[in-house]
């Protein structure tokens, strides 16, 4: 690929922990997660549909939080751990958000699929983790949920929090049902990523927050 | 359930020749593709023709919707069996055409005209060759030549003209993607610039009269002296509704992997129809369909983008030739709308007469749009107009000039989504000027002759969609007069649209085979585009042969199986579904083991039937005062389409169109900058699909026809209904909501304005 | 996109030499808008620095208890961060109406801040741009304009600023610390971005090789509510058509403290001065809220097509004011 190392090198030796099996190769700088995953690992589950983060379809979990892969070059995620469609689940177990969009029918053409569920998945753990979205209510005033707690998944907060997922079959409505049916769990769920050594996941709070907020 | 329907390679049951371009319902200057997609019922159609027969009584009943969960044991039609494909689609599994990497594969990268008209002067490829990796650029000079097709948009490279900005120039290959893209970004072109044209006005001097519009619609019709009856009307509306472009955007960009092996050609391609793409493929490479093949096994949407083939799969193909490798093209998402078509911008002039009482004396409708100077495409807005209602007299009909813009082509619906804007808007506008109930304006114009021809239609459930959606929504609940609901800062306000879509089918042919193990093997070129074609097909497949669902296993998508129309015009199932039928009715009746089916005389052997399916929408929206920001609270429909074969893919469908509507009305919007001859938003920031937070809980039911007059599998086509009139129930919403009629779409806050 | 050399840096002094070390270099963030740049060939660094894993990752209080929040915080992180959400609403709620879920995980605070316009010819390279390539023209200002600035336009450039956090944070008159090659500085997060005057190219007041390494904002005013609020083409994942950040404290009846920023309208995110002069000191009420709306927006400047904005910025602003006036004189 690179025969040219007289220079400066323009691609490095990279590591990417994915679905639990570690990948080295040499990779060209300009290479993406996404790019490597689809062209280099024969990874097609995760899909590339607009290459500039305006879409989703290309969402992964990245140490356990979702994030557009094909915003990250690849070299600069060396030692990452990522996890794609194909490893939501456990072995052969299949992910129960999997089912649920096929129960569901929260998909037609399936092309934004993979990135809707990790997007998903990585929703349940931030929602679990207490994260606020746009339509979260603040705290007091009524609303009895304390910072940091988490915040439960009504079909508004499902609907914002998966707004960076655009599908133009326009399955919004089984989307918003297949993960409203994965809330009553959500507190179980662990991001769907098998992260161990060195996963961050969706931080805690820090605590000595006073628990009635006054705005 | 199974999943895997993986076509197997071997090319002995196509029974291909059968069909020819000349045998599908409609002409137009595309073939096959084009009038099978998009042919309207009014065309000089196989499917229709002019009879005065009274429409038979036919049978319809409301149906619940089924919100069930069952997984779809009942393999019967009609069933809600979850997809074959869906477990694969959700496990990452389902392999789409940029996925295959042939041995030795390597990459292209488009180069795209820089310029709004002219034709290149030099093309200096020197620093590019000189990359690390790269193999070669594909110029108009170096390129394979290809025999010039029906279709102008696929003869790329081939000389130095550039008709629009974003025609491809040139084409990158080298070993890798990243390269392709430096390779491409670093070749030097100089133009020759030429004066261009982009805006659509409706004094243009070059506007023209089109013979015909898409799908061989009559460019004007003229029934009654409308003038006369107009000026005589005693309530009148006159007003013009404009719609920008609009991008089909399927989340899969275009893409193509193409090689050649020992003279054969071979492409994954992301197509709507691989028997048109192979079609296509043999005409500009001069060879015979035998030598190629065209797999779409799995396609991440087209929406009617990939309908006709374009040009990634011709590029590809080139460029593996000339490499003499395996070559994967995607086409960037920020130059789709330059080359895979676009639904044109329409200036659309209502005009309704109607007597006191409602009943419309006049119907005047005005297309103005424009095609590209590559190919003339019209887009046929004004049929709806000619099907829906009664009158005594009607002028329709569509002016278009041929700018420097990229060619437009099929958007779900081209033609009724947009016209069906217009005509609904107008009668909301009719039902104000005569302080009628706009839900009984549209009762009292009903008809069970096609306006335009005399002609019986098949069956017509409107006004049961109208009433039963109306019941659903809980329509007469409103204050009918705008502008009395407020909360807070915000304004609610409902509305009706009636929907409708012609039944187009097209000939096909299928096969079955019944294995010594007791299930059976039915073989098809159909196109899985998300519509659950596999899942209906392998239902239509085990009801007919009375057999379990799951002895059935079918193969779709590749074009070495039986040769099958495209997915478009809703008319997939129906012409698939046929060919199936056909053939296992074959199967049964001969009792042998194998069994081929065609369709050509069947579908020109039908009787003469105005068919068209119906449906009628009702929106809720809340208007910001603080922002005029508009969004949908409540959208539901009811659709009267033939037999519905599954509820579960039937439901996404509708909802799938519903939600593209709701997109029409309120957040797609695009423009050509006037000065540099392109499309302003070309990415997915820019240009608004609707977002999960745009949509709400939407409900799509339908009334069961038993319509006797359409096909053995008694469907009327589902894929495009959903769109038709959601974008005029979500605009007369909004005139409810504020008292305000906005006719330009979409109602984004810079249109809709502060509202307090 | 060109080939580049890539490096991690271990401290912002390290990534700051490196900076000075190369030609055309950059640095890399979550990269969720430079990368996007990069595949446009707007951007084309020859050398990446690395500085998102730099120890730049703390909100920490300050000691005057306000919230020092390191450049490379996630904005998702930001967005949920207790403290700041307690304190500072505004900031919060910015980050959360901008972007996607996904985004705001991987983009920073230092890349949030210094994220470029989104003006359709600024991303494309066929098209004449005076901030792209200076000289060229403006292809904005004759063209495609609805979404570009009312304020502070120069004939240059039209161009918006795109990002919501730094239009909370110029409310909130925080502080924006950085490291360069001639040491550390502080600037206010109000004068952060730049007008474009002849010099569009410029966004900000960096100069060469500067790296952002913190964003302080100073403890909330006594009394004081703070929100963001925002219009926009699609109910999320879109860019502000207007938006607007205000902080309120009201003490029986009358202003005490005001600060009030405009986003979508300018090149910078504007801060409204002269509506805060109208407001502190004067009856909280809609006339008040009105009268201080059209005292900054009289200077606005509409193309045509984007007049629309002006109407829209002064409802948003006099909306969000009097629903602060509420809060504050309820205490709650």
């Amino acid at each position: 690929m690179d025969d040219h190392h007289t220079r400066p090198a323009t691609s490095s030796t990279v590591t990417l922990h994915v679905n639990g099996t570690p990948h080295t190769q040499t990779t060209d700088h300009r290479t993406t997660v996404l790019d490597l995953l689809r062209e280099h690992l024969g990874l097609t589950g995760t899909k590339k549909g607009c290459d500039h983060g305006q879409c989703g379809a290309c969402t992964v979990l990245v140490e356990g939080r979702r994030a557009n892969s094909c915003l990250l070059f690849a070299v600069a995620h060396d030692g990452a751990h990522v996890t794609t469609v194909e490893g939501l689940g456990e072995g052969e177990r299949r992910h129960p958000l999997q089912d649920a969009f096929v129960e569901r029918d929260a998909f037609q053409c399936g092309y934004c699929t993979p990135g809707q569920l990790c997007s998903a998945v990585g929703v349940l753990a931030e929602a679990a983790a207490g994260h606020p979205s746009h339509v979260t209510p603040p705290p007091g005033a009524g609303e009895p949920r304390p910072e940091g707690a988490p915040v439960p998944l009504t079909r508004a907060e499902i609907r914002e929090r998966m707004s960076g997922n655009i599908c133009r079959c326009g399955a919004y409505p089984h989307i918003v049902e297949a993960i409203e049916e994965m809330g009553d769990v959500a507190g179980g769920m662990d991001g769907g990523a098998r992260n161990t050594d060195g996963a961050r996941g969706v931080p805690g709070n820090p605590s000595g927050v006073p628990e009635e907020a006054t705005r | 359930m199974a999943v895997h329907d993986t076509p197997d390679n071997s090319r002995t049951t196509d029974t291909g020749s059968a069909m020819s371009a000349d045998s599908v319902a409609g002409t137009s200057s595309t073939g096959a593709a084009e009038s099978a997609t998009t042919g309207n019922a009014t065309g000089k159609s196989a499917t229709t023709g002019n009879t005065t027969r009274k429409s038979t009584t036919t049978g319809s009943t409301v149906m619940a919707s089924t919100t069930g969960s069952d997984s779809g044991a009942d393999g019967s039609l009609g069933a809600p069996v979850s997809r074959r494909e869906g477990a694969a689609k959700t496990a990452g599994e389902a392999r789409y055409a940029a996925e295959y990497t042939p041995e030795g594969c390597v990459y292209a990268w488009p180069v795209p005209a820089t310029v709004p008209r002219g034709r290149v002067t030099s093309m200096d490829a020197s620093d590019a060759l000189a990359l690390p990796g790269a193999l070669a650029v594909l110029t108009h000079e170096n390129a394979p030549r290809l025999t010039e097709p029906d279709d102008g948009i696929l003869y790329v490279l081939q000389n130095d003209r550039v008709p629009h900005r974003g025609w491809y120039v040139a084409l990158a290959v080298a070993e890798t993607q990243e390269t392709a893209r430096a390779v491409a970004e670093a070749v030097r072109i100089s133009y020759e610039e030429e004066p261009h044209d982009v805006r659509l006005m409706t004094d243009h001097p070059e506007m023209y009269h089109p013979e015909k519009a898409n799908g061989g619609v009559p460019g004007d019709r003229e029934r009654g002296d409308f003038d006369r009856e107009f000026a005589a009307a005693p309530h009148r509306v006159d007003a013009t509704y404009t719609l920008t472009p609009l991008h089909n955007h399927p989340m899969e960009p275009h893409a193509a992997t193409a090689f050649w092996r020992d003279g054969h050609l071979t492409a994954y391609d992301s197509s709507q129809g691989a028997t048109t793409v192979r079609e296509a493929l043999a005409t500009l490479f001069a060879m015979g369909e035998e030598q190629i093949t065209v797999v779409s096994e799995h396609v991440g949407g087209g929406f009617g983008s990939k309908g006709t083939p374009r040009p990634q799969v011709v590029l590809a193909a080139m460029a593996a030739r000339h490499v003499e490798r395996p070559v994967k093209l995607v086409l960037p998402r920020r130059e789709l709308p330059a080359v895979v078509g676009h639904r044109a911008p329409t200036i659309q002039r209502m005009r309704l007469g109607a007597r006191a009482d409602g009943v419309l004396t006049a119907v005047g409708h005005d297309v103005v749009t424009y095609t590209s100077t590559v190919k003339e495409f019209v887009e046929q807005a004004a049929s709806p107009s000619r099907v829906m209602y009664g009158s005594d007299a009607s002028r329709t009909g569509h002016r278009v000039v041929a700018l420097d813009v990229p060619t437009p082509s099929w958007m779900r619906a081209p033609g009724e989504a947009p016209g069906m804007y217009a005509l609904e808007s107008a009668m909301d506008e009719l039902a104000v000027e005569l302080d009628l109930d706009p839900v009984e304006l549209r009762l009292r114009n009903d008809t069970q002759t096609e306006p335009d021809t005399g002609r019986p239609f098949s069956s017509r459930h409107l006004a049961d969609c109208l009433r039963e959606g109306a019941r659903r929504f809980g329509w007469y609940e409103r204050d009918p007069r705008p502008r009395m609901r407020r909360e807070g800062d915000l304004l609610t306000g409902t509305g009706v649209a009636s929907s409708a879509y012609p039944v187009l089918v097209a000939p096909s042919t299928a096969s079955v085979e019944a294995l010594s193990d007791g299930t059976f093997h039915v073989r098809v070129n159909a196109t899985d585009i998300g519509t659950g074609a596999r899942t209906v097909l392998a239902q239509v497949a085990a009801d007919t042969l009375g057999a379990p669902l799951a002895s059935v296993r079918i193969d779709i998508g590749d074009s070495d199986l039986p040769r099958a129309p495209l997915a478009g015009g809703s008319s997939g199932t129906a012409s698939w579904g046929w060919a199936v039928h056909k053939a296992c009715s074959e199967l049964l009746a001969s009792g042998g083991t194998k069994a081929t089916a065609d369709t050509t005389e069947d579908v020109q052997g039908q009787q003469d039937y105005a068919r068209h399916a119906f449906g009628a929408h009702f929106a809720e929206v809340q208007a910001d005062t603080v922002t005029g920001e508009v969004r949908v609270s409540r959208l539901l429909s009811v659709f009267a389409a033939g037999r519905i074969l599954n509820a579960r893919t039937a439901r996404s469908q509708f909802i799938g169109g519903m939600v593209m509507g709701l997109g029409m009305a309120l957040t797609e919007h695009s423009v050509i900058d006037p000065a540099t001859g392109g499309f302003v938003e070309r990415d997915l920031a820019s240009y608004h699909v609707p977002a999960c937070a745009d949509v709400p809980d939407i409900d799509a039911h339908w009334i069961e026809e038993d319509d006797p007059h359409l096909n053995p599998v008694g469907g009327k086509g589902i894929g495009e209904i959903g769109i038709v009139g959601t974008a005029a129930a979500i605009a007369n919403a909004l005139y409810h909501a504020t008292g305000v009629r906005h006719r330009d779409l979409p109602l984004t806050p810079d249109r809709v304005g502060v509202l307090s | 996109m060109k080939t580049f050399t890539f490096e991690r840096a271990a401290t912002p002094d390290q990534a700051v030499d490196a900076f000075t070390a190369h030609e055309r270099a950059r640095y890399l963030g979550g990269g969720t808008n430079l990368v996007d740049l990069m595949k446009l060939g707007v951007e084309s660094p020859e050398h990446l620095i690395d500085v998102s894993g730099l120890p730049l990752d703390e909100v920490e209080r300050t000691p005057e208890g306000g919230w020092r929040v390191g450049a490379a915080v996630r904005n998702s992180d930001l967005a949920a961060h207790p403290g700041v959400r307690h304190d500072h609403p505004v900031l919060s709620q910015a980050l959360l109406a901008g972007a996607s879920g996904q985004l705001r995980n991987v983009a920073t605070t230092g890349g949030n801040l210094l994220q470029r316009t989104r003006c359709p010819y600024f991303q494309d390279t066929s098209t004449p741009c005076n901030k792209r390539e200076p000289g060229t023209g403006c292809s904005a200002r004759g063209g495609a304009h609805r979404d570009m600035a009312v304020l502070g336009h120069s004939p240059h450039c039209v161009a918006t600023h795109p990002s919501d956090m730094a239009v909370a944070l110029a409310a909130l008159d925080a502080q924006v610390e950085v490291l360069g090659p001639e040491g550390r500085r502080t600037v206010p997060a109000a004068d952060f971005h730049r007008l474009p005057g002849d010099t569009p190219q410029q966004d900000t007041v960096l100069r060469p090789g500067e790296l952002v390494l913190a964003v302080s904002v100073p403890p909330p005013h006594e009394g004081a509510r703070s929100a963001y609020r925002k219009a926009r083409d699609r109910a999320s994942y879109a860019f502000a058509l207007a938006s607007v950040a205000a902080v309120l404290a009201v003490r029986e009846g009358t202003v005490t403290h005001a600060a009030l920023a405009f986003g979508g309208l300018a090149h910078r995110p504007w801060r409204a001065r002269a509506a805060e002069e109208v407001l502190v000191g004067s009856a909280a009420n809609a006339h008040t809220f009105a009268r201080a709306a059209d005292a900054e927006l009289g200077a606005a400047r509409p193309l045509g097509d984007n007049e629309f904005k002006v109407p829209l910025a002064r409802s948003l602003a006099v909306n969000l004011l009097t629903t602060l006036a509420d809060r504050s004189e309820q205490g709650a």
